[in-house]
This record gives C-alpha cells, structure tokens and sequence, in this order.
C-alpha cells in the first residue's frame, strides 16, 4: 500500500461510517464480532454494499449484494473509479495535494465503462454506478476486506485497486474513513510486526536498508543477512528447485493447509530435515524428524498480540502447558545454546523491551502501559503517546509530514489463470465457517452443534442439471485430483458457483482441489477460483 | 494522529438524595447514582446493553413525576430532584424482589440474594399452607453440549433476547413468546437450540443473571457439586482464532478452563464473542 | 436485515395464498426475489418497508387454517424479514392467535366473561353455542356490554369473523334527541353512504379545516379545552401543537380504535353507525399537524366497525376526501386499517405502536412521548374516536359554541356506557356535569332488585363507587374529588343481587390475563392479587394480613409498573375493599 501493512481504521471508525463496501469478506462467519462493529453501522444507518460471489450471511445484512464473478475485483474497482472520475465526483484537491499518478491512472480506467464491467462481472451496471455514487459522495466511507480479494492470483493489485478508490475520494488518513484488511489469524498482524515477512525488521523496517541494519546489528551483537528471504510459497519453489533442504516449522501446517496440498506433501516429505514446532501432531508434525511440543501461546504462556486494527493487546497464561510442552521462548533459546549462542533465559517482558527499543511505532508501549490498558494501537512512539486510531494522517497534513505524495496504481483485469472448460465447467471457491477455523486442529476440539462438515455447496439449478440432490455424495475433480464430497443445495449462491469450506481435512481434503498459482508479489495461493467438475458417484444403472 | 471525533459534552447538574451529582449530558439517573456512590440495584441493566427497563428494581423518586421513574434508562436532566432511599423507593424495591423471589428460583442469582437481604424481602409470605402461588416450574433443557437452559430460574429481565437480537449478535434465535406469568424466552415454537437460528456464540449466557442460561461445563460440575467459584481464578488473555483481537476471560479451576466469558468493558468485544472464542478453548486440555 | 435461518417446516399452498392475498390488499408484492441472479436487494430497507406486515399475515394464517403453523410462520418470516422467533413471540402474545393445531372443527365462539356478561349470564349463552355443535373460547371483554352477554365468532378456513348480534337492527336509545351533538347522525344517516354522510353536514368541518389553515385549528381546539376521552384526559390541543412543532421527519395521526376496556363500547357504536365522522376527524388532525399518514388500529373483535371503517375509506378516498391534496386542502392525506389481535394492552397507545409495526405490544417506558417518538419512533398524534369526534363541531361551530355546554373545566358532552343492570343498557351522550343518578334515570333506573348496589365508573381500571354517589356530577374534576374516574365512560350498575366478589375476582383476573408481563410489579403482582383474592373467595374474607398485602401489592403496581395498566390494575379491587362490597365475612 503506501507504508506499513495495516489496517488503516479503527472498529469504532467503521461503527461510524455512513458507507461500508465489504467486499470479499464473510466477515459474519470469519470474523463475527468485528462484524458486530459493522452491525452497530448499519443500525445507526450506514448503508452497506456487499461485493462477493457468494450471497454470503454477511451480504444479507446489506442494503445491496453484488455478486461478480470469481476473480473480477479489478474490473469492478476500475469501473467504480472511472465512473466517479466521469461524474466529476472525485476530490481534485485531495488528489492534487496528497497523490501522485493521477493522470495516468484515470487514462487507464478510461477503458472500464460501466457497461463493460456488467459483462465482466455479471453485476447490472447500475449497480455499479450507484455503489461507485454512494461510495465518492459519503461523508465517512470505509472499505473492509478479507481474502476474498487476496486469495487470487493478483492479490496486490486487488488491493491496490482498492486503494486507488479511497485515493481517489480521499477517503484515507481521516477519522472515519479508510481500507480495513482483516486479519485471518489472531497474530498474523503481530507476526509482521515483529519482521515474520521474508524483508523486514520488527516494526516493518526493511533488511536491506544498511542504516536500519546496522541498528539491528548493533543491539544484536552480530553481523545480520541483508538480503531478502523467501516467503512461503517461495521456500516450496525452492524445495522443488533443491535449494531449500530443511524446514523449521512453527505453528503451522502447510501439509493441509497449502493450495495444491499433494504436491507441498511431497516437496515436505523429500526435505533433509523437517522440525516442527508446535502444540498439535498436525499432519506436518506428523512427517517430521523431530517434533518440540510447544505451549498455548494465548493459554499458557505470556506474551502479545496484534489485531487488525493494530491494536496490541497481552495474552496471559492461565494453565500450566501439559507434559513436556514448553514456552516458545525457552524452545528457542535453547536451541539457539545447542547452536552455540547464549541468549540467557529472557522474560517475555525482557524481549519486548528490547524489540521496543530497535522498533520506533512500538517505542511507546511499555509493558506497564499493555498490562493497565486495553491494549494500544500502533504507531505509538512514545511513553506519553495514546497510541494511533487511524493511519496516514501525513496525507491531510500541509506538508505531508516529509513524505512522498501517496501514488495512483494502475492495474488489469486478469481473470483467474484457471479458466473454466468443457472439462471442469463449475467454478470452485473456497471459505470459512463460523464455528470452524482453517484446518480444524484448533476448532475440532468441541462438540459444535452447527457443524456441517465441508459440503459442496452447489445452486439447485445446477444440481438439477447435473441430476445430484441435496446430501447426495459425488466425486468433484479439477485439474490436479479428485475427491468425493457431499452436495448441499444452496440457492445463495450464482449458478456456476461452487463453494465449500476447508475445515476437515481428515474428511474431505479439499485442497486437493485448489489451485496454487500465486501472486509473485505477496505469495498468496489463488484458493479463491478453480475450475472443477462434478459427477455422480454412481452411474445410472444401464436401462435393461 | 488520534481522535477527531471529540464532542463536547455539556454536563447536567441534577440533586441525589440531597446532594448535587454532575453527569454528561445524555447520561442516566443511574450512572449519576454510580457517579454520586450511591448503589443501585439493576437486574435488567447491563453497560453493554440498551435499557428496557422492565425489572423496575432500579427505580427512584423524582420530584414532579407521580410515579417512580426506572433510573437506569431515564436521562438525567438539569436541575431534576431524585431521592433514592424514601420509603416508597425502598417499598417497591423490595416487593419486586419479593416478586421475583416468590415465582422463580432464585438460588444461584448472587447479586439478587444480596439485594433481597438488603431490602428485607420475603418472597414466601405469599403462600401458605392450603394457599400455594404460581411459579415458574419447567425442566432444565439440556439440548447439545454447550448450553443448558432452566427457565425456573428465568427472571424475564430479557438481557439474552437483546444479546441475541439488537443489541449484539443480531441473530434472533430467541424471543420473548406467550404473555403475562406464561411469557417465556423461547426459539420459534420452542424448538430445540440445535434446530434454531442459534450460532452458539454464548452471548445470552454471557449476560444470564440468575443462571438461567448456563455453559454446560458450569451446569455439570455444578450437578456433580464441583463448582467451587471460591477455587477458581479469572485471566485476561487474548482469543486465539482469528484477527480480531478479542478479549477473554478464562475461568479456571483445578488448573482447568471451566468457562470463557469476556469483559463487557472493552472497546473490541463489549463483553460478546463467537462459538469459537467461546468454546473453542478445549484443545488447550487435549479434548 | 438479517441472515434469517429458516427450519424445515414450509407452508401449504392455503397458506401461502392467505398470507400472499393479505399483502397485496395492502399493496406488498409478496414475491421475495433477487432483481438478478448476481445483484439483491435488502437489508434495512426492507424490514423498515415490510415488518408492519406481520400482524396482517398473521390474521391471513389464523384466518385460513385456524393456527399460526411453523410453516406459516416461516413463511410469514422469509416473506417479511422477521426472524421466526419474533414472528412466533408475537403470535403467541394475542387471544385471537392459536399457535397449536386447533383441536376442534370450524370457527372459535368467543364468549365474554367480564363483568356485564358475568351478571347477564355467560353461561347459559356457552351452553346454547356448545349444544349447537360449535366450539367455545371463554375470553374477556367484547365490547358489547349493553347487549350482554356477548358473543363474537372468529371465523375459521377463510370464513369472515361476525358478531350475531350485529344481524338485529341498531337502535339508540336517545335517538331523536334534539340535544344530541356527537351522536346527532347515528340512526339518522345510512353509515355505508358518504352521500347520506354529506348530506347530513359532512365534510363541512373539513372544508372550514381547509379555509382556516393549520394554526387556526389547532388553535380552536385548543381553546375548546377538549381532553382525550380515553380515559387520561390529556389535552388535545397541546398533544396536536406538539406534534405540529416536530419536523423533518414523517409524522403520523393514529385513531385508538382498539377499545378495550370492560365496560367500554361507545367508540364500536360511533364507528359502525359514523364512520365518515372518524375518516373526516381524522383528516383534519392530519391537516392540523402536518401528517400526512393516518392509521386506524381496531381491536380484532370489531368486524363490522372494520369493514364500516374501510368501506367509508375507500368512498372518501374514490371522491377525493382522501389522498393527494385530500378534499382540495393542499394536504396530503391517507388512512390505513390495521387489526388487533386480542390484547386489552394495545389500547395503551405506545403497546398500540409495537402492535402495529409488528413487534410484541409491550408499552414503551415514557418519556418519550408520541408526540416527538411514536409510531415508527416518529410524530404521532394519537386520539381515541370519540376525542377526534368532538373536533368536528369544534371547528365547524367553534370553541366558544363547544364550551356552551359541559362545565368551564369539563366542557362539551361526554359518551357514556350504560350497562349492568339498568333499564335501558346502551350508548348515552350528556353534557359534562350531569349527575350519576340522572344519567341512571335516563337510562332507565336501576334494574333487578331495583336496589342499587355499586357502580363501577371507567371500567376494570376504573372504580366502584356506592349509592351515596347519585349525586355526583360526572365531570373530569369531580369524579377526581371523589377519588373516582370516568375512565372510558364506563358506568356499569349493579343491584343487590349481585356477588360483588365474582365480580372483583373476575377483574383481578382479567388483569392477570391481560398483563403483558414485560414489567415485574403487574406481571407477577397481578397474579399474586389474582391468587390472594380467590383465596379470599374461598375463606369467606381477609385476614389483616392479607388485606394489607393487598395493598402493599398495590403501591409497587402503582408506583412502578411501566404503563397504565399496572397503575390501574388494583383500583377496582382496593375501591370495592374500601367499600365494603367484597372481603368481610357476611354479617348474619
């Protein structure tokens, strides 16, 4: 985007929106009580567009679904821009102060008329037009989204063709008003703070920075790698490749959870050595040289983390961890004296304020000031800050504050790479259920009442077309491997589409089925389009 | 880079039993009550919930209104004259409670017990030998693993109609069905939660008073004689699905998480959570 | 607004065409449906549009199939975005709503049991319904006191609901009476004819309304001094001002049809024998205020006001009295029809607003007031048929001529309802000031024993007072000195043959039934007064200790119930302790 990865409002700003695109995002199911900040909206009178393929349980609590086809954001996002470009309702002053790019970026959109977005996306262009109105021309407008724009092949232009659209309104930087990504996992937002992303430093610093890392450098006593690494997707490339030969695995489970996830088994199993770290015998730990048990890191260990709205909050232990499972802390320690360095046996505490020290947004957050408060949002620089509600507020500022004007991206329509066929007709999305979380070993530990297992969902018209029933048991192929599945009639989605969810890969391992084409740019698997087909498990018993 | 959003608040100065109380604009009888110390019995009040008003125990006197006024709902205006220990006052708080005490099983409802005491209520002087009163007798319902439902010890302060409705989740599941002594919270002709728009998200739990609506971990150590609150601790920690950062509160005994609520005073949860913050909990013991 | 989940149960095709029928009458497409397959329109917008609908679907159903099925419900909840939960709280909190498969074949006779059908003899009227074959449903008052004992006969697989006694012919008992003012055209003008209705000075008062401007109205009717009728005399003119004063949002005039009250039967009469007096009261309050929507919420038990009510709509609005610039005002105006469902608590006026927009009729706690939160949280300016009835003469004559009559405090005449045992039961019209012994002359004496026992003034909610109360002049000011009421206009006699105790224990349990039970002093008190008086009935009298739990039980019902009928629900009872009519033990 244009800084630091985060989202750039508060939940109490989206309670006072006066417009909400929540667009790709269940967020009722995935994310439900940041959907009861949305909630609180839309009773106070917000109206909300819901931007999904899917008419989703969130989209019914809009005033508008608009269901486009799998995988055309930028189509619509580009159209919305040039239609409020061509309705003179864009804030040329905002524009001309605080960005840069403009010129070319409304040249490019020129070619996205409304008429040809409703071909692309199968949304009436109407509609287009009164959400691009609505969106320009109200007073406080956030945009929320999940992965429904990152899981695709394009991700960062999805986002940024997002971002182009609260440039082009000034709808940024404000109170009120700004992009919200919500964040999938409790500490995805933490992780990247604190430089989990192949080319940064704690406080999104850039390795490659030389003054940054001699920063680093100095605190650490030691000379540090300024070449970027590998994101995930990247380390898989480089198994294949034979370049990467072993993996130190924490807290994660590539071999359910990765797109294509047959291929990534095989990559996993042919490595020198694989350590998994983790609380769960999760299939990767499974295929493992060597497993550290590791403790609840939100149960059973002290420590922070962030959430989507940068908000950085304590998680305390509560039970001692069971058996020989450890803290993360003192697992890496000692494998780092087994290794030859002695780091001592730091506190929690101890390690925050040392990461404080080398990260200015989070210089200010004192321990003191996580355990009294309910929690604090970065950036926050000093002791006396009360931490941050919304970012880039540079860009409202006379001077930018230093920075560089905020730039316009133009970005193309690129339809998913796996085009339907003959072959595999129907088009496969994939997404989460409430009462489940990702691959299941958390979620899988009680007894819910409304679980359903991962059915296929499919629109009656195509059932009946296909001859298969509700709760009928058939075979869903794509392109690299069938499984068998159940069918569960569900007139909430377009025909074409097929939708299921990922929880029970023990049940149905349908990422088998997903695609694992990615963006270059953010690694990210397209899990969002494939192209399937689905066939009857039993034939029709030939007439006698 | 912080709030634009500050208003300016006008404050009101009204009198409390005598003394003058001065609140924010906008804010109620009872939370200039909680700003003057005085304590104030609220059934079906709670900071993370619109008012109903319905359980009238928070009511006080109020120069120039014939009756009692609910404090807990009735904006504080300048200048209004409140006296909230008269006799009146003291009178219908103890018969509502009385009330209450005379049609329900209040045995696990603390707070009431407490203000029951205060009040010198007596909920059995309304029987008596060949005179028995009506009360609320039904069944527990045990429906799934997660809750349990006894509405013998519903006081009807609907504080999980409104959690289950308006004022958070938005799901319905639950309403108040039939009229008068009969009114029930009920699914759409009492069907079994499993059945219903219920999510499981526990928040109708979450705000029960009297123990009406209980997490099934709560209801069977209780039924084994195993809940002992005195044993138990509360940490405040961080749900461990997905980002929204939502705070819990983990009950535990016996070095075991025995419930999950959240505190209704944070900005990200207002006290309510989902079926996976919830419940979600129990891999930490390798269930 | 919502991501309803809907169970299994689906409605049958009656159903459907019930519930789809009772919707296009009032102008909803029942059709739910996306406007494509990748575009849908919902959320706020259309719960706001479509949840009033609720209690005419429910009607639809219970009329068809006689019970709100799941189906039905579900139904009912996909096609108006009402959770089925709601949709099943507020069919279960209405008399005239079955939500169990009705146990019996064809149309439910509701029979009243409330004080006037209690001395008249409800009983022997069941026994004839049941030896007819039919199934009786004892229920509380009908509002048709001065023909006790009352019958009204919901109909069943799609058959209308009617009242038998409405077949015999309608006779006034002052009719003919040159001093009539708001009854002057009952009897005399045919109440399906707006022809007949002009002729008789209709639409005269409207017109004047017209010429004289808003301001001018509102200022009449407040000199007048007129008070609402229904029983808590608040004056007309500054509930009108103040709905005027409001702006910039839609505001609302609603007539309470909903009479309710045992005893109470005056506003039946003005609707089913004046209909167009209401329409045209009604449209110049709308004038008065500046609203332009007009509801009518007629208690379920008044098919024949209804479909009165209805008819003089739709003739008013085809001859341009209603509608677009209604009758050449410059305003626009227009009045919809909704029906309760058996709930005495609708007729508070906030219960009366969740009624109608769909929810549970639980009153609202006051402040705020109609005038500024009423019907859909807007404007309302909400009067009783009887109040709006008064405004007709007071702008065609005047204030000045209206408070030729009543007393400077009271002024103009007031609808009283003669029933129990007098001579001549029925609807009565006498200037304010008149005293109870006249009005009981006029109607006939005291009948029975022709020994007076006790009256009760204002109904269940109101009080009984004794024979040393002939003298009293019925005025507002008055009947307060003497610590009574005149309510609604009840005035019910009984003579000394009566039991006074079945009749207060009736009452006590008339408010246990009818208590919503939202609030905890009338819910549970209402029953403990209920219990304590039965076990009363069974000793033969009150211990002291009982007797001042009566009143203890009282004060909390008083002091902190949410709405009047908590207030009220104890006064009957204390007045007929006070008495002496109920609790001793009998002297010989």
């Amino acid at each position: 985007m244009f800084g630091a990865g985060g989202g750039t409002s508060s939940y109490a700003e989206v309670e006072a929106a006066d417009l909400i695109l929540l667009w790709g995002s269940n967020a009722r199911e995935a994310h439900p009580i940041f959907f009861h900040h949305v909630l609180k909206a839309v009773a106070d009178g917000a109206r909300m567009y819901a931007i999904d393929p899917r008419r989703t349980s969130s989209a019914k609590f809009a005033d508008r679904w608009l269901g486009l086809s799998v995988g055309t954001d930028i189509a619509l996002a580009n159209a919305m821009g040039r239609e409020i470009i061509a309705a003179g309702l864009h804030d040329r002053d905002f524009i001309d102060h605080a960005t840069s790019g403009f010129d070319a970026y409304a040249a490019h959109v020129e070619s996205y008329t409304l008429d040809w977005a409703a071909e692309q996306t199968g949304v009436p262009a109407e509609a287009i037009r009164e959400m691009a109105h609505a969106y320009a021309t109200a007073p406080n407008a956030q945009i929320l989204w999940t992965l429904g724009i990152t899981e695709h092949h394009n991700a960062v232009d999805n986002v940024v063709s997002l971002c182009n659209l609260a440039l082009l309104t000034g709808h940024v930087g404000r109170w009120g008003s700004g992009l919200c990504p919500l964040r999938g996992q409790n500490n995805v937002q933490g992780g990247g703070d604190m430089g989990a992303i192949p080319n940064k430093f704690p406080g999104f610093q850039d390795v490659d920075d030389d003054e940054v890392r001699a920063k680093f450098e100095a605190a650490y006593g030691t000379e540090l790698n300024g070449v970027p690494g590998k994101h995930l997707t990247l380390m898989f490339e480089a198994m294949e490749a034979g370049e990467l030969r072993a993996c130190y695995v924490i807290g994660e489970n590539p071999a359910d959870s990765e797109a294509d996830v047959e291929h990534a088994r095989k990559l996993l199993s042919g490595l020198d050595i694989l350590v998994v770290q983790d609380i769960f015998m999760t299939r990767t730990a499974e295929m493992a040289d060597v497993v550290l048990p590791a403790s609840v890191a939100w149960a059973e260990s002290d420590g922070t983390v962030t959430s989507s709205e940068r908000r950085v909050q304590r998680v305390r232990a509560a039970v001692p961890p069971p058996g020989q499972a450890r803290h993360d802390i003192d697992i890496i320690g000692d494998l780092a004296r087994r290794l030859g360095c002695d780091w001592g046996h730091p506190s929690p505490e101890e390690l925050w304020d040392e990461m404080r020290a080398l990260s200015p947004m989070h210089t200010g957050m004192s321990w003191e000031r996580l355990e009294a408060t309910g929690g604090i949002q970065w950036p926050c620089g000093s002791e006396d800050h009360p931490g941050s509600e919304f970012l880039h507020g540079w860009l409202w500022a006379d001077d930018l504050e230093g920075h560089d004007p905020a730039p316009f991206s133009v970005t193309h329509h690129a339809p998913p790479k796996e085009q339907l066929s003959d072959e595999f007709p129907l088009r496969l999305t994939t997404g989460r259920a409430l009462d489940s979380y990702n691959t299941g070993v958390q979620s899988g530990g009680y007894a819910s009442p409304i679980r359903y297992g991962d059915a296929i969902d499919v629109n009656p018209t195509d059932a009946a077309e296909l001859g298969v029933a509700d709760g009928e048991r058939v075979l869903v192929s794509s392109p690299r491997g069938s499984v068998e599945m159940d069918v569960r009639l569900q007139p909430d989605i377009p025909t074409g589409l097929t939708f299921t969810t990922f929880h029970f890969p023990e049940l149905v391992d349908a990422n088998i089925l997903t695609n694992d084409e990615w963006d270059p740019r953010s690694g990210t698997s397209e899990f969002k389009a494939a192209a399937v087909r689905i066939s009857k498990l039993d034939p029709e018993p030939a007439p006698v | 880079m912080t709030a634009a959003g500050t208003i300016t608040e006008t404050a009101v100065t009204l009198t409390i039993d005598g003394r003058p109380v001065e609140v924010a604009e906008g804010s109620t009888i009872h939370a200039a009550c909680v700003e003057a110390g005085i304590d104030t019995p609220t059934l079906c009040w709670a900071e993370n919930l619109t008012p109903v008003n319905v359980c009238r125990v928070c009511v006080v006197e109020l120069e120039g209104s014939r009756a009692l006024v609910p404090s807990c709902s009735r904006p504080a205006d300048d200048g209004m004259v409140v006296q909230t220990d008269t006799a009146r006052v003291r009178h219908s708080r103890r018969m509502v409670l009385e009330f209450l005490g005379s049609g329900v099983d209040l045995s696990q409802a603390e707070d009431l017990q407490r203000w029951m005491e205060a009040y010198g209520a007596d909920p059995d002087r309304y029987a008596d030998e060949d005179h028995p009163v009506e009360r609320v007798e039904e069944p527990v319902k045990v429906q799934d693993e997660l809750y349990i439902r006894d509405y013998s010890k519903c006081v009807l302060c609907y504080k999980c109609v409104e959690a289950c409705g308006d004022d958070a989740q938005h799901t319905f599941a639950i309403a108040v069905a039939g009229r008068g002594f009969d009114a029930r919270i009920s699914t759409e002709f009492d069907v079994t939660l499993p059945d219903s728009a219920c999510v499981y998200c526990g928040n109708c739990v979450g705000v029960c008073p009297t123990g009406a609506l209980q997490f099934k971990s709560e209801y069977d150590l209780r039924q084994a004689d195993e809940w002992r609150p005195e044993d138990q601790s509360v940490t405040r920690t961080v749900c461990s699905y997905c980002g929204v950062g939502c705070n819990l509160e983990l009950h535990v005994q016996d070095e075991r998480i025995v419930k999950v609520t959240s505190p209704a005073d944070h900005s990200v949860t207002s006290g309510h959570l989902c079926i996976k913050g919830r419940f979600g909990w129990q891999y930490v013991h390798g269930e | 607004m919502t991501d309803i989940y809907l169970g299994a149960d689906r409605a049958t095709e009656l159903e459907e065409a019930a519930v789809d029928a009772a919707l296009r009458t009032r102008g909803v497409d029942p059709v739910v449906q996306p406007e494509t397959e990748r575009l849908y329109t919902s959320g706020r917008s259309r719960r706001r549009e479509r949840r009033h609908f609720l209690l005419p679907a429910l009607h639809a159903l219970q009329n068809a199939v006689g019970w709100i099925s799941p189906g039905g419900v579900n139904y009912v909840a996909e096609v108006l975005d009402v959770p089925p939960a709601e949709a099943f709280g507020v069919a279960s909190f209405y008399d005239l709503f079955r939500t169990e498969p009705p146990d019996h074949e064809g149309d439910t006779f509701h029979v009243c049991v409330d004080a006037a059908c209690q001395i008249a003899g409800y009983d022997d009227l069941a026994a004839s319904v049941r030896a007819s074959g039919a199934h009786v449903h004892f229920g509380p008052c009908l509002g048709q006191c001065e023909r006790a004992p009352a019958l009204f006969v919901q109909g069943c697989g799609g058959r209308p609901d009617y009242v038998p006694a409405d077949a015999e012919p309608f006779v006034l008992p002052q009719a003919g009476n040159p001093d009539l003012r708001l009854l002057r055209r009952i009897g005399v003008a045919d109440p399906e004819s707006l022809e007949a209705y002009l002729a008789h000075g209709g639409y005269q008062a409207l017109r004047r309304a017209g010429q004289m401007g808003a301001e001018a109205v509102m200022e009449a009717v407040a000199d007048s001094g007129l008070s609402g009728r229904g029983g808590a005399a608040f004056p007309t003119g500054v509930k009108w001002r103040a709905v005027a004063a409001e702006t910039g949002r839609p505001k609302h005039v609603v007539s309470n049809c909903d009479e309710s009250e045992p005893g109470t039967f005056k506003d039946r009469i003005v609707m089913e024998q004046d209909p167009f007096a209401v329409i045209e009261a009604m449209t110049i309050a709308g004038l008065a205020t500046g609203a332009a929507n007009g509801w009518i919420y007629i208690r379920g038990e008044y098919p024949l006001a209804t479909a009165r009510l209805q008819g003089a709509i739709d003739a008013a609005r085809a001859a341009g009295f209603l509608g677009e610039d209604a009758a050449g005002t410059g305003h626009d105006f227009d009045i919809a029809i909704w029906r309760g469902a058996g709930a005495y608590i609708c007729g508070e006026e906030t219960a009366l607003f969740n009624s109608l927009e769909g929810f549970r009729g639980e009153p609202r706690n006051k402040p705020p007031f109609p005038t500024t939160h009423g019907l859909f949280g807007e404007p309302t300016a909400i009067n009783n048929p009887e109040t709006l009835l008064n405004v007709l003469d007071i702008v065609t004559d005047g204030a000045d001529a209206y408070r030729s009559r009543g007393t400077e405090r009271s002024p103009g005449t007031k609808l009283l309802c003669l029933s129990g045992k007098v001579g001549r039961p029925g609807l009565y019209e006498v200037p304010f000031g008149t005293t109870l012994g006249d009005l009981l002359e006029l109607a006939g004496g005291v009948a029975g024993t022709g020994e007076l026992q006790a009256v009760l003034m204002g109904g269940a909610a109101g009080s009984f007072v004794g024979p040393d109360s002939l003298d009293l002049r019925l005025t507002l000011e008055d009947t307060r000195t003497a610590g009574t009421t005149l309510g609604s206009g009840v005035v019910m006699a009984f003579d000394t043959s009566v039991d006074m105790t079945d009749v207060v224990v009736r009452i006590a349990e008339f408010f246990r039934d009818e208590s919503c039970g939202q609030c905890v002093p009338c819910r549970v008190g209402a029953v403990r007064q209920h219990e304590t008086l039965v076990q009363m009935q069974k000793r033969g009298a009150l211990s002291p200790v009982r007797r001042e739990l009566i009143d203890e039980m009282a004060e909390v019902m008083v002091d902190a119930s949410i709405c009047g009928l908590g207030h009220t629900a104890a006064s009957a009872v204390r007045s007929a302790l006070s008495l002496g009519l109920i609790g001793e033990a009998p002297s010989s």
